[in-house]
């Protein structure tokens, strides 16, 4: 294949995308350092108040700092998007890559046991862990995780599928390349870019996941801020305070903009066929 | 080909054996214990021994599960631990609720996303597509169940054209009954709307550069023409793919919708029995989604085996 | 009529279809539409112990000998009128005449015997076995009158026999009651839509005065925000226990509707598990007691709505002593008798919360408050069941767990050392053996504040506040319970103005 000139910032799709995930990397990264106040600074007195000068996004039920808590809640939202997606990639490429490479019984029981990963939705999973192992982020983590090592798998071996149907890998084969050295010179760089796509991609469910476990209050656990629980919080108060809502309702839709957005815009820049998958 | 649909029928059978497995084993290191959670605080340790033992919670877990499989077979599910009524009769009662929900979620969704997708696509690069495009972005980035709240505060507390949630049984009234389910309908439909705009785009762009559309073009075929006669029709193969992945999970999906509209559909009723510790109620109805996906990825990969008999593998 | 009027009609009768369709169904002032946050898992009282059974069927569905009257009291219930023996021993009934079960059957003295021998037998499944423990013999001598003779004496016992878990079932149908309840109450059973509502209509055949408004339905709406939603959208009259008091405020303001702030028996407890050494150590507990802050736990996690306490025991009883002095919020004392009992490094503890929403928030709070005089608390929030399981019995694994105890009078709880709590105290004991042998009143009154006081003093748990009961109410909609002495939605004296 011959390299591509990507020519990434000239495409509106990939720059939005970059500026809204940068933003929330940035939020994240000062989260580590610094906060304007405590995130579980309760202070009844000074609840719900709006924004002012003094905070900036207003105050939440328990007198808490919105901005603190969504900058908090970011660095939550990127360690959970980097973990469900890490893991997906690290389990769920090689177990797509053996499968492709090496049919037989491995890959048969391999591919069956993702698909019964699929018959099992992933707010499925994670209500039964929570169940299990009680609420919390890790057993959250795990849920979306194991969801994606499903996903990763299958686009993986989708991907070496059709590497390994071109010519040169036949002939490489036969010149008895071993298959490792096929599998990281050949087929790997290849998939990279749906893996890469479908990661920006998973990325964004994982938020849209944890808002939705943190609804059935299965997510991120106090007094550790999450964006999805902020907007959880701030559902009974939409009829009498609803700037409640806006702070991280706009932090969850734009971060989930962002990131799709930076996978269209890779798509577009890398291979324009590449089908990534999208279930939620 | 027979040969092949045999071979994924005994998968069939084997996921769902391993499937029913799984969740019986998931649900054996359940903490939690049903007699306690419905005899409470107040309980003797006689009352919660008999319950128990009236509950059939004593017997031996391999025994259960050769108890809850071969009744499966004959068509039992048993009995609900609280609710004290058939299972079957219980998740029946749910599917009209959830079904159609989940059907009118995927009509609005579909009506919505296949026109657009194919707009934006017969526009590529100019505002109508970018328009389309933006908008699905934003719809695959609102949270459901916010979105939800934001309908109810609109047409029900403001508008008052609708209630707030609830259900008018179908045999009680079968339009309000299709009223109670426009709103939680359209709060599920948005993100399928999002995905399916961008699947239908990307289809009918692929059948777009295809050389037989230009031949079409050539011989005089209006727009509107080759578009539903032969791009909506070749891109439909993939969305209809799509369709069936995302349709169970639709069904589970919709647990949050049905609690912000208190539907009684079968994500309540699951997340309440695990509440309950009702057993008997959380394995079946697991079992029931899983065997769905199942089914629909057997007939999925069916239908294709009939329209496109190449193997699976080269068709990608 | 001209043309155009008629026209208008015809558009508005079609809007009223649409727009008005679910309120059309339910003609105003024709039913009675509760909101209730859980669905009962079944209606059967006598099996049970959810309060979302008697929420729906108590005075309702179904009569005891006895019941109990929004202000606490014992009135007369299915027993006309009753006498006790000098050694409060035994206990006549004259039971009412002319009653009838829902499905025709009438009522005798058998039944009552049925009963109560059903609730006390060895494979009673009665989530309240303990109501019946005194019970020795019941018997009919004729078919209105029954004589239940005990075998210890038991003050509360007419009292016990109020309770939903105490109710009058018919041998013929006591199997059928799960699914369809059939009683001797004012309304009877009509149809339950598993996780949305459940009907009841007017019993034609009821013995007493015929209650004013023919139809019930409970529907059930766990998300408080939907709750609100549905009130604010007109779809119910009365939501009588809401799930969140940060809604409340709107309603103040809303003419449609009216707040009702009632008591309820629930101390709110932070509990503290004295099976860990730790917590043997009294300075640690009164540490703690002091550390907290308890109006700041009223006006944070319940918006204001609860009545902080310093004992066991609710305000609104009058052998209520209040105790909210007794350990004050004083930081820096918590500091210093931490110190004292060698933990001036601080400490790491595990607070386990259920699911209600004063044991979340209240956890953040007193995490926050707590923190403050150097112990951390790691929240670990559970479900009900795993909180009967792991807290409440089994192993008892946890050090603090916030919960509302809502049995009416149940001080005693802390003189069974088996008790969760994992409290003893031989004064403690002893008074509540000498309540049990008092049977007169001021006696009993005397006694029950030395109790409030020995626990207060010994600071046994950190006794937060007062649970309230906080509904909305149509504006038009009278005669709801305000208070909840029991958890139950009485609707037999409601009507609408």
């Amino acid at each position: 294949m011959r390299p591509r000139r990507l020519n990434l910032a000239r495409r509106p799709n990939f720059a939005i995308g970059a500026v809204l995930t940068g933003l929330v990397i940035l939020a994240g990264a000062a989260a580590v350092f610094f906060t304007p106040y405590p995130v579980d600074g309760v202070a009844i007195g000074s609840r719900l108040q709006a924004p002012s000068a003094a905070h900036w996004l207003g105050t939440d039920m328990l007198g808490r700092d919105m901005l603190s808590m969504l900058m908090k809640g970011a660095q939550n939202a990127l360690i959970i998007g980097f973990v469900t997606v890490g893991i997906g990639l690290v389990f769920g490429a090689p177990l797509g890559f053996l499968a492709a490479m090496r049919p037989g019984l491995w890959s048969d029981v391999s591919l069956r046991a993702v698909d019964l990963v699929f018959a099992f939705p992933a707010i499925l999973t994670a209500i039964l862990i929570a169940a299990v192992y009680g609420p919390g982020v890790i057993n959250a983590v795990l849920a979306i995780a194991i969801f994606n090592i499903a996903v990763f798998a299958r686009v993986a071996r989708g991907a070496a599928l059709q590497v390994l149907g071109q010519s040169y890998i036949r002939a490489a084969e036969a010149i008895g390349r071993p298959p490792l050295d096929i599998a990281l010179r050949h087929v790997l760089p290849n998939a990279a870019a749906v893996l890469l796509v479908q990661a920006t991609i998973q990325f964004a469910i994982a938020i849209l996941a944890e808002a939705g476990l943190s609804y059935l209050g299965l997510g991120v656990q106090p007094p550790d801020p999450s964006w999805g629980k902020m907007l959880k919080d701030a559902q009974t108060l939409i009829f009498t305070h609803p700037y409640q809502a806006v702070a991280p309702g706009a932090a969850i839709m734009l971060f989930v903009l962002g990131l799709n957005l930076l996978g269209d815009g890779l798509r577009d820049a890398l291979d324009p066929r590449i089908h990534a998958i999208r279930l939620l | 080909m027979l040969s092949y649909l045999a071979r994924r029928v005994i998968n069939l059978g084997g996921a769902l054996l391993a499937a029913s497995i799984l969740v019986f084993l998931i649900l054996g290191v359940l903490p939690g214990d049903p007699a306690e959670v419905m005899l409470g605080v107040g309980a003797t340790p006689e009352a919660l021994a008999a319950l128990r033992a009236e509950l059939g919670l004593t017997a031996n877990p391999v025994l259960r599960y050769v108890d809850w499989i071969g009744g499966l077979l004959v068509g039992d599910m048993g009995t609900s631990l609280a609710y004290r009524a058939p299972v079957a009769e219980l998740i029946a009662e749910r599917l009209v609720v959830t079904v159609p929900l989940a059907v009118a979620a995927f009509a609005i969704a579909v009506l919505l996303a296949v026109p657009l997708g194919l707009f934006a696509a017969t526009r590529r690069g100019g505002p109508g597509d970018v328009a389309v495009i933006g908008a699905s972005q934003v719809g695959l980035a609102i949270p459901n169940f916010w979105f939800a709240i934001l309908l109810i505060l609109v047409f029900a507390i403001h508008l008052r054209w609708f209630a707030a949630g609830g259900f008018t049984p179908w045999d009680e009234n079968w339009a309000l009954a299709l009223k109670s389910l426009i709103l939680p309908a359209l709060a599920l439909a948005l993100s399928e709307a999002a995905i399916l705009t961008r699947v239908t785009r990307a289809a009918a762009l692929d059948v777009l550069g295809q050389d037989f559309i230009r031949t079409a073009r050539a011989k005089g075929v209006s727009r509107l023409g080759v578009l539903l006669g032969h791009v909506l029709r070749n891109a439909l193969l993939p969305v209809a793919t799509i369709m069936g992945l995302q349709f169970a999970f639709l069904v589970a999906g919709a647990v949050v919708v049905e609690n912000v509209f208190y539907l009684p559909g079968l994500g309540r009723l699951l997340v309440q029995a695990i509440d309950q510790r009702d057993l008997a109620v959380v394995q079946n109805i697991i079992l029931c989604l899983a065997g769905f996906v199942v089914l629909v990825n057997f007939a999925v990969d069916a239908v294709y085996a009939v329209i496109d008999p190449r193997p699976k593998e080269s068709r990608r | 009529m001209t043309r155009v009027h008629s026209k208008y009609r015809l558009g508005a009768l079609a809007a009223a279809v649409w727009i008005g369709g679910a309120v059309t169904a339910f003609a105003s002032g024709d039913t009675l539409r509760i909101g209730v946050t859980l669905e009962p898992p079944h209606l059967d009282p006598t099996a049970g112990a959810a309060a979302a059974i008697d929420e729906v069927t108590y005075a309702n569905l179904f009569e005891g000998l006895t019941r109990i009257n929004e202000a606490g009291e014992v009135v007369p219930g299915l027993a006309e009128s009753w006498t006790v023996s000098d050694d409060g021993l035994t206990y006549t009934f004259a039971l009412r005449t002319g009653v009838t079960f829902h499905d025709g059957a009438s009522f005798e003295a058998s039944d009552v015997v049925f009963s109560l021998d059903r609730a006390r037998a060895e494979e009673s499944t009665n989530a309240q076995k303990g109501l019946f423990s005194a019970i020795d013999t019941v018997a009919a001598p004729d078919p209105a009158t029954v004589v239940v003779t005990l075998s210890r004496p038991e003050g509360g016992f007419l009292w016990n026999m109020g309770w939903g878990d105490a109710v009058i079932v018919d041998p013929a149908s006591a199997d059928g009651n799960m699914n369809t309840p059939i009683g001797t109450g004012p309304y009877r059973f009509v149809d339950w839509v598993k996780g949305s509502k459940i009907e009841l209509a007017r019993y034609e055949g009821y013995w007493g005065d015929a209650p004013a408004i023919p139809n019930v339905s409970f529907s059930i709406i766990p998300d408080s925000a939907a709750q609100v939603a549905a009130l604010l959208a007109g779809d119910l009259d009365a939501f009588p226990n809401m799930g969140a008091p940060e809604t409340l405020s709107q309603f103040e303001a809303d003419p449609r509707y009216e707040v009702a702030v009632g008591t309820t028996e629930g101390e709110t407890l932070l509990v503290m598990n004295q099976r860990r050494p730790l917590f043997q150590d009294v300075r640690v507990r009164k540490a703690i007691s002091h550390a907290i802050d308890k109006q700041a736990i009223v006006d944070g996690a319940m918006f204001g709505f609860g009545t902080p306490i310093g004992s066991h025991f609710a305000p609104h009883n009058e052998a209520y002593v209040d105790l909210t002095g007794v350990t004050p919020y004083d930081p820096e004392r918590a500091k210093r008798l931490l110190a004292e009992a060698g933990h001036a490094d601080g400490l790491e503890l595990v607070m386990k919360l259920p699911p209600p929403s004063y044991a979340r928030r209240g956890g953040e709070i007193i995490a926050a408050q707590l923190r403050a005089v150097g112990i951390e608390v790691e929240l670990v929030n559970v479900e009900w069941a795993q909180w009967l399981s792991d807290v409440f019995r089994g192993e008892h694994d946890f050090d603090f767990t916030i919960v509302s105890h809502t049995e009416p009078l149940d001080i005693g709880i802390y003189a069974r050392p088996e008790y969760y709590f994992g409290y003893s105290s031989s004064t403690f004991s002893g008074i509540m053996e000498q309540v049990a042998a008092t049977a007169d009143p001021a006696g009993r009154k005397a006694l029950y504040a030395d109790a409030q006081r020995v626990l207060a003093d010994d600071a046994a748990n950190v006794f937060l506040f007062q649970l309230a009961k906080t509904g909305v109410v149509s504006a038009n909609l009278k005669g709801m319970w305000r208070s909840a002495p029991i958890q139950a939605n009485d609707v037999t004296g409601a009507y609408f103005e």
